[in-house]
Formats: C-alpha cells, structure tokens, sequence
C-alpha cells in the first residue's frame, strides 16, 4: 500500500522497539505481563469459559422446561441455575468480553497507542475478574450457589429466607467482580482521553471508542451503587443491620431502587461495546463512511447517560405512584431515540454503500433485526398498564434476550470472525462462518421469539415447572429445539476458528481494507503496536493512504518513535495535541500478588473470619505501595 | 374449568374491561410494531438488493440527504410513534387499570402472599379461605394485597394486570369479572423454592351463590358427626397439624399454613397444585415435600385407622 519504501535505520529503529517491548517468555510472561493484548486474550478465553458454563445452565434449563411436570433438575437446584446463569452472563461474560477482551485489545490499536494508560492495573482487573469469577462458582460446585436471582431480592435474599452461604457467595463476588470492571473502566477513559496518536482530536476518535468511553463513564458511576446496595445486604446478613428490614424501619423497595439505579445503566453497558462493534463492522464491508458520525457519537454518549434516569420502568407492578410511573415510562422512551439515530445511521448506511456480506457483518445484521425486535417490546413496557400485564411473565425474558442474546451478544461473534485474522494472523473459513451464522440466527428465533407468546399466555418466568393443560408445552418444547439449534451453531463457531488457528491461511495485516488503525499493524501485532505513532485526519485513518505514508517517513526519520524507553505519547484531552512521553511500566507480579490477597481477603469475608479478612487486606494494601516503589523512574 | 382460547392464564383471552384493553392495547402495539420491523427488514433487504450499486434509488449518493435520512427515522418517527403509545398506554388505560382507593368498592377481600399459598380473607364478614377467591360477577373488587414474608405479586391475568405484595407496604388492585366462571392466577414475583406452585382460583359467582358460599366460609368448621371424624379431629389436635392451622370451632390456630375451616369446599390442595381428592390428600399429608419440595410443611407420620379418621374428618369439612 505504502509506496516509500523502510530504510535502513528505520529497520533499525523496529528492532531496537522489539528489545526494549519484549516481555518474558512462557508462563512466567502470561503471569506478569502489562501488555493490553495479552491481558485483553486472559480476559477472552477467561470470559468465554464463563460463555460455555452460562450457555449448559441454560440448556439445563430448557430441559428442565422443555415439557409439563419435569423433575430433570429439583427447585432449589433450578433456582441456583438460573441464578447463576444470570449472573454468570451478564457479570462473568459480556462485560468481561466486552470491555476487557475487546475493549483492552482494541481500544489501544485504534487510538494509535503503544498500551493502556495504567498497564498494571490492568493486569489487576485481570486477576480480581478471575478470582471473583472462580470465587462466585466454588459456592454453586459446594452446592451453595445463590438462588434468589440474579436481581436478588430482599427480603428473599436475607438471612431469614436464604440461610445459607449462596447469597453472600453472589454479594461478595459482584462486590469483588466490581473492583475488576471499574478499574478496567477507568483504565480505558484515560486511554480514550490522553493516549490518542497526536491528530486524533475528539472528532476524529472512531465511533468504537465513543461507545467504549461512554461503556466505561456508565461502569463508573452505575457500579458504586451496586457495591453499596451489595455492602448493605451483607451488614444485614453478618451483623444484623436493618437497611432491608421492615420490622425495623428498614425497606425492602430500597433494594429494588438501588439495584435498578445500577441495573438499567447495566443494560446499556451490555449494549453499548455492541454498538461500537457494528459502527466498525458495517463501515469496513459497506465500504462506506458511517452516515451522520456526529450524530451516531452524540447518540452513544446519550444513551448511557439517559440510562441513569429509567430504573424504576423494572418496578412499575410494585404500586408506585401514577408520577413517578408517569416519568420513569416517559424518560425509558426517550431513550429509545438515540438507539433508533444509531439503527437507522447503521441501515442508511448500508442502503447507500456497497456491502459485502461476509460473516461479520451477517452478524451484523441479525443483531440489528434482533435489537429492533428487542427495541420495539421494549417500547411497550412503557406503556404502563401493558408492563404491569406482561412484566414477569417469558414476554420479559423475550424481550430482554433479543436484547442482551439478539442484540449485545450477536456483534460480540461477528467481532470474534472480524477480528480474528488480527489476533492471530491467519482467516477463517468463511463459508463455515455463514453456516454458523444462520445456525446461530434460526436459533436464537426459535429459542426466544416464542417466548413473547408463552408470556401473552400468561406463562410467569423463573418457574421450575409449570403445570400440563396451560397450552404452554409445545412452545416450551420448541424453544428447547431452538436452544439446541443456538448451542450447535456457537459450537460451529468455536470449531471454525479453532481449525483456523491452526490451518487458516495467512491474513496479512488487513485482510478486509478496513479504516480503522489496528489494522495497520502486522497481525498479530508487535509488543510495542506502532512502530511509529501514527499520523491521524480523520475517524477512518487507514482509508487516508497518505498518512500512511507519512508514518512510513516519519519512521525513517525517527519521528515519534520513542525507540529510547518503554513509552507511549500523550496528547491533550480535546484537540489531541502531543502532550508528553510517557514512560510505561514493566511487567510485575504485584498485580497478581494483590489478586490472590483480595481473593483471600473475599473467603475470609464469607467465612466472617473479620481479623483474618483484615490482615489480607493490610497485606493487598502493602502490595500497593510496593508496586510503586519499583515504578521504572526516568531514563 | 373453562379452557378458553389459549388455556386459561391467558392475557389474550380476558375476561374484564381492565384486561380487555389491555389486550386491545397489545393488538395494536404488535401491529404498529409490525410495521416499524417491515419497513426495517425491507430498508435491509433494499441494500442487499443494491448491494453493487452505492447510493440511494433516485436520491444517489448524497450525504445531506442520508443525514436527513437518518433523522427521520431515528428522530421523527420514533417521536410521533412514542408520543402515540405514551398517550394511550398511560393516559387513556392507566385509569381504567389504576388501584382502587380505599373505600371506592362496595366489596373488599385481603389477600396475604405466603410461601408458597395465598391467604384470603373478607373483612366484615369473617370469612377467612386460601387460594380459592370467590367474587360476585359484575362487580368491583377491591383487593388488598400484602404479604406475611417475601416478596409475591398478586395476578390473575384474564380479570387485570398484576400487582407486588410488598413487606411493609398494602398495595390494591381491582378484580372485575364481566363473566361467570372460573379464572386462574399465579404468583408473578419470584418467591422461592415453590414460586412455581403458588397458583390460584378466582371464582367469579352469581350474586346468590356468592353470598351464600361467603356465609359458608364465614361460620366455624362443620362438627364432626361421625365416630372416625371425631377421632380425626382429636388425631388432628394432638398432632403437629394444629401448630400450622387453623380451624375455626377448634383450639387449632396456626397460620404458618393456610385456614383449613372449609378445606373440603376447596376444589385443589397446595395452592392450586393437585385436586382436592382422598387419594392426593393422603399423599400430600403424608409426603407433601415429595409433591412440592421445600415448602414448609413436614411429612406427618400417621399410620392405619388414625390416618383415615384425619382425612375422613378434612373431608367432613365443608
């Protein structure tokens, strides 16, 4: 592409970049690493495990389901199940995925950086992801899994009504869990905010990272509220506080307010990485610039903040007064518009480009069909009478799986297809990819659509069983088919890109003539990324060949090279100036070290083993201090 | 029972004004949203059509108008769509659905969520029954709901929409049947191990029948008349049943379960889970844990001529 050839010296300078960014090999190297993509694949195959054991509890629960009268799984097995599958979805798969897979490895690439702003704390994230992970499932494997939902509900959730370990197993580990996404959070909107490539002013940034900035403002202000109502529930559990309980002033709607003030905003953080994946996608294979970019931006940042105001439309049949139902039905369709600019900015753009439906936009595709199905039940919840009708009935559970199936999980695998070639250099089998992708679409319809009627027939949702002659079985039995169709369709998938990884020819650094940066580097990328920060002009860079070829200058002169240290630019905040060099820190255990001493921090704190608890955290808080001191200082 | 159109939860088969708009409301909504999925699916499927040729038909490749596009559908519409559904969904049905205040029917019943069975009461009268509610057809009811532990919601899908049973607070909902005839409910709120098997039954009873059924339930328990009732009293007594239930006319006053006075009037057991026969009587009072695990009452071990009396003497009482 480039017409100006390396010279020399410019050779020179990428392998002097390749000694200073080398990390150490093997385990010891995955253990301590710092860099953004290492950590964004732990944060990939982690999540996706998480993937595989929320997708059996849900087949679990489609057999369980799939006639009258089972008995395949007893209640309070079925109830951890569901749980669990809630919880492991949205906690331990999509937001893992979302922001630290996808958001991790790409953010960076797209911005023109060399890592995240704090590589470190990054790796942390990593680490109290896991543990709060593995933390949440050894109380399901001991048989003391929470099974009160994955909204919890008091007073079913205190000590009177859940006796056992299962709920502060859920309290701790979404407390612990919430350590992880916020500090992955943080990390990106310094990212987003200080580490473009010098040129990339804010109306430059592409729309992935809008989404992902206004992903991670949601994750910060949406998860205090979580960890609060969290921290509430285990004073009342351990130490007999009243926040909860009526018979002592407590309230139990004070939960529900909480958990919702955190739980809207949670679904738009679910939706929001999706968003940034299709305004990727389409571009790439429409061959076109998104139409109304600053439209579609505006809209993203919209949507996770109107989010905030929406929580009570889950609580419109626990009796609230006909103006706050009024308001919160009001501001939950105000929302829909910045997701109808973004549907519609996606369609316009693909009727006036020249797509190319290749498997990840396919994906695409379905997810907009999906989201637009999910949106348009969404809208009638907001008709007040018809959400008090339909609320916890399966027309809920259809609604929100077009939304967080349909709609959030759908670009996440048409971005597994789309970026694969660069993370590992080689393609993937292309017509397998739209086998899988049909498989996965006629699954997805038949699992949930038929839901919608199974709630209209007045079938409640988290039930074990239901009883013959309600007219509800044959649904039932046609959405366990479609379960099975989804199951085999994700399998294909994972098949797909295994045998790829292996036998896939060779992809080249951009495969698809795609615009956005990542794709200028060699796949999978060097340690360091950029060679030479790139020069940037507008939101689709690898669609401005000359600046490419300025790089290419830029790097035979030694130009933003920063071949001396371990460094990355930063640049200003709004305009994208160059700023300074950073000097970026190496690899280190502490990260993990603080890991393990918070999990075991989280076991003492379940066991009420308090003084224990707190020697744990003392020496997590030790580890901190120590991290810095070995800070690599000027060089 | 009457299995109507779609079984008889059925939201889309009611049997009220308050759940016939609502299903009024659906039809519409799904209607409208059919359009807004086809014009949708069609932009889609025009861009696969043109998938060579960039551009819009006619317009051609004009960024302006792809802006404008953009506004209209996403802006334009969707505002004059919401404001339509706003208008009718809240303004125009939330007065026909809205709780009764207190006082505004001529008819009151308390309903109680428990796990996992519904307490129901009619004050004024002292009746007092569980899971089976009797109304007067063509009339307001107002319904008091409140609940003894967790979190329940009071529905019955074919009469009106739903409404929590909140610790600490007493929420209402109105009940109106335009037909005589039975309907069933079910908990809608996540209660536990048995949220599945707390269902009901809403009879909607000619006037008469109703008041002499609420004059029935309103008296003590029938005396035993036969020498195996009496023993089964006696048996029912002394045994762990009497700490759990009430039987009006008796020493027995439990309410961990629900007021047996009139059990053999009832038609189901459990909470609408099995009928009211001998056999599944038996059963449920010698292994109710297998019929419906975790629910709160224990097997009670009774063995020959003292478990016939018990349930000769829970038959008895009608």
């Amino acid at each position: 592409m480039t017409t100006i050839p390396t010279t020399v010296t410019g050779h020179a300078r990428v392998e002097r970049l390749e000694r200073i960014w080398k990390e150490r090999p093997g385990l010891v190297g995955w253990l301590t690493t710092t860099d953004h993509k290492r950590i964004g694949i732990l944060f990939l195959f982690t999540s996706l495990v998480f993937f595989l054991a929320g997708g059996v509890e849900a087949l679990l629960i489609r057999t369980q389901l799939a006639a009258p009268n089972q008995r395949v799984l007893d209640p309070e097995t079925y109830n951890q199940i569901f749980t669990m599958h809630g919880v492991t979805m949205i906690f331990f798969f999509v937001i893992p995925i979302s922001i630290g897979a996808f958001g991790n490895y790409l953010l960076p690439l797209m911005i023109g950086a060399r890592d995240l702003a704090f590589p470190r704390l990054n790796m942390l994230s990593f680490w109290l992801f896991l543990g709060s992970g593995v933390f949440v499932y050894v109380g399901l494997f001991i048989g003391q899994g929470p099974s009160a939902g994955w909204f919890d509900y008091v007073p079913l959730a205190n000590k009177t009504y859940s006796p056992n370990h299962g709920i502060d197993f859920y309290a701790y580990g979404l407390m612990f869990n919430a350590m992880s996404s916020t500090a992955t959070a943080i990390n990106l909107i310094v990212t987003t905010f200080k580490l473009r490539a010098p040129g990339m002013s804010l109306n430059r940034m592409p729309l992935f990272c809008y989404a992902f900035l206004a992903v991670s403002f949601a994750l910060v202000f949406a998860l205090p509220t979580l960890t609060a109502s969290l921290i509430f529930l285990e004073l009342d559990r351990q130490l007999g506080f009243h926040f909860y309980d009526v018979a002592q002033g407590g309230s139990a709607l004070l939960w529900q307010h909480l958990f919702w003030l955190f739980g809207h905003p949670e679904v738009y953080i679910i939706i929001l990485p999706a968003f940034g994946i299709a305004t990727t996608i389409i571009p790439t294979f429409v061959r076109r610039r998104m139409v109304a970019y600053p439209l579609v931006a505006l809209a993203e940042l919209l949507v996770a903040f109107i989010g905030f105001g929406v929580w009570a439309h889950h609580m419109f049949a626990t009796g609230l007064s006909t103006s706050t139902a009024i308001y919160f039905a009001a501001a939950s369709m105000v929302v829909v518009i910045p997701s109808a600019i973004q549907i519609f900015a996606w369609i316009v753009t693909m009727v006036t480009g020249t797509p190319e439906f290749k498997t990840p936009l396919l994906f695409i595709v379905g997810f907009i069909l999906f989201f637009i199905i999910g949106g348009l039940t969404g809208i009638m919840f907001a008709a007040i009478p018809f959400d008090q009708q339909l609320t916890d009935t399966y027309f809920v559970v259809a609604h929100f799986h077009f939304i967080i199936f349909g709609a959030a999980v759908f670009p996440i695998l048409g971005g597994l297809f789309f970026w694969f070639p660069k993370l590992t250099g080689r393609m993937y089998h292309e017509p397998t990819g739209k086998v899988s992708f049909w498989m996965t679409f006629w699954g997805t319809a038949l699992t949930f659509f038929p839901m919608h009627i199974l709630g209209l027939l007045g079938m409640p949702r988290r039930d074990y069983t239901y009883p013959d002659g309600m007219g509800w079985g044959a649904i039932n039995l046609s959405e366990t088919i479609g379960a099975f169709i989804l199951a085999a369709g994700l399998l294909l998938i994972v098949g797909n890109l295994l045998v790829s990884y292996f036998r896939g020819p060779l992809a080249g650094h951009d495969p698809w003539g795609a615009p956005t940066l990542e794709w200028a580097v060699p796949s999978p990328p060097p340690n360091f990324n950029f060679a030479v920060i790139p020069a940037v002009s507008s939101p689709y860079p690898m669609w401005d060949p000359e600046d490419r070829e300025t790089d290419v200058a830029k790097l035979n002169r030694g130009e933003l090279v920063l071949e001396q240290g371990h460094e990355t630019p930063a640049s200003t905040v709004q305009d994208g100036v160059f700023d300074e060099v950073l000097e970026m820190p190496s690899e280190s255990w502490w990260p993990l070290v603080i890991g393990l001493a918070l999990t075991a921090t989280f076991t003492m704190l379940l066991l009420s083993h308090w003084v224990t608890a707190g020697v744990f955290a003392g020496a997590g808080a030790l580890a901190v201090m120590a991290w810095h001191s070995t800070e690599p200082q000027e060089s | 029972m009457a299995a109507g159109c779609g079984g008889d939860q059925s939201t889309l088969n009611p049997q009220s004004r308050q759940s016939g708009d609502i299903a009024t409301l659906w039809w519409w909504m799904l209607v409208a949203a059919c359009i807004v999925f086809g014009g949708s699916l069609g932009l889609i499927l025009l861009g696969w059509v043109r998938r060579r040729q960039g551009g819009l038909p006619v317009l051609g490749q004009n960024e302006a108008v792809s802006q404008r596009l953009v506004v209209l559908f996403g802006i334009l519409i969707p505002i004059v769509v919401l404001v339509a559904v706003f208008i009718v969904g809240n303004f125009a049905l939330m007065p026909v659905t809205k709780a009764p205040a207190e006082g505004s029917t001529r008819m009151t019943i308390e309903v109680t969520g428990r796990q996992w069975f519904w307490d129901v009461r009619y004050p004024g009268a002292r009746a007092v029954t569980a899971n089976e509610i009797h109304i007067p057809v063509k009339t307001r009811v107002n319904v008091v709901a409140r609940t003894a532990d967790v979190i329940h919601s009071f529905w019955v899908p074919r009469l009106n929409r739903k409404i929590d049973m909140i610790p600490g607070r007493t929420n209402r909902v109105l009940l109106y049947a335009d037909k005589v005839g039975v309907y069933r409910g079910q908990c809608a709120e996540f209660c536990g191990a048995q949220h599945a098997h707390m269902a009901m039954k809403v009879f909607a009873d000619p006037p008469e029948r109703f008041r002499a059924w609420l004059r029935d339930m309103a008296a003590p328990r029938r005396t035993p008349t036969t020498a195996s009732q009496r023993l089964g009293e006696r048996v029912f007594l002394n045994e762990a049943c009497a700490h759990c239930h009430t039987i009006r006319g008796t020493p027995a006053d439990g309410t961990v379960g629900p007021d047996l006075t009139h059990l053999a009037s009832r038609t189901s057991l459990a909470a609408n889970t099995i009928p009211n026969r001998r056999g599944y009587l038996g059963g449920w009072i010698l292994d109710p844990q297998h019929v419906k695990p975790g629910n709160r009452m224990p097997a009670i071990d009774l063995k020959g001529p003292e478990f016939q009396a018990v349930l000769d003497y829970l038959q008895s009482l009608r």
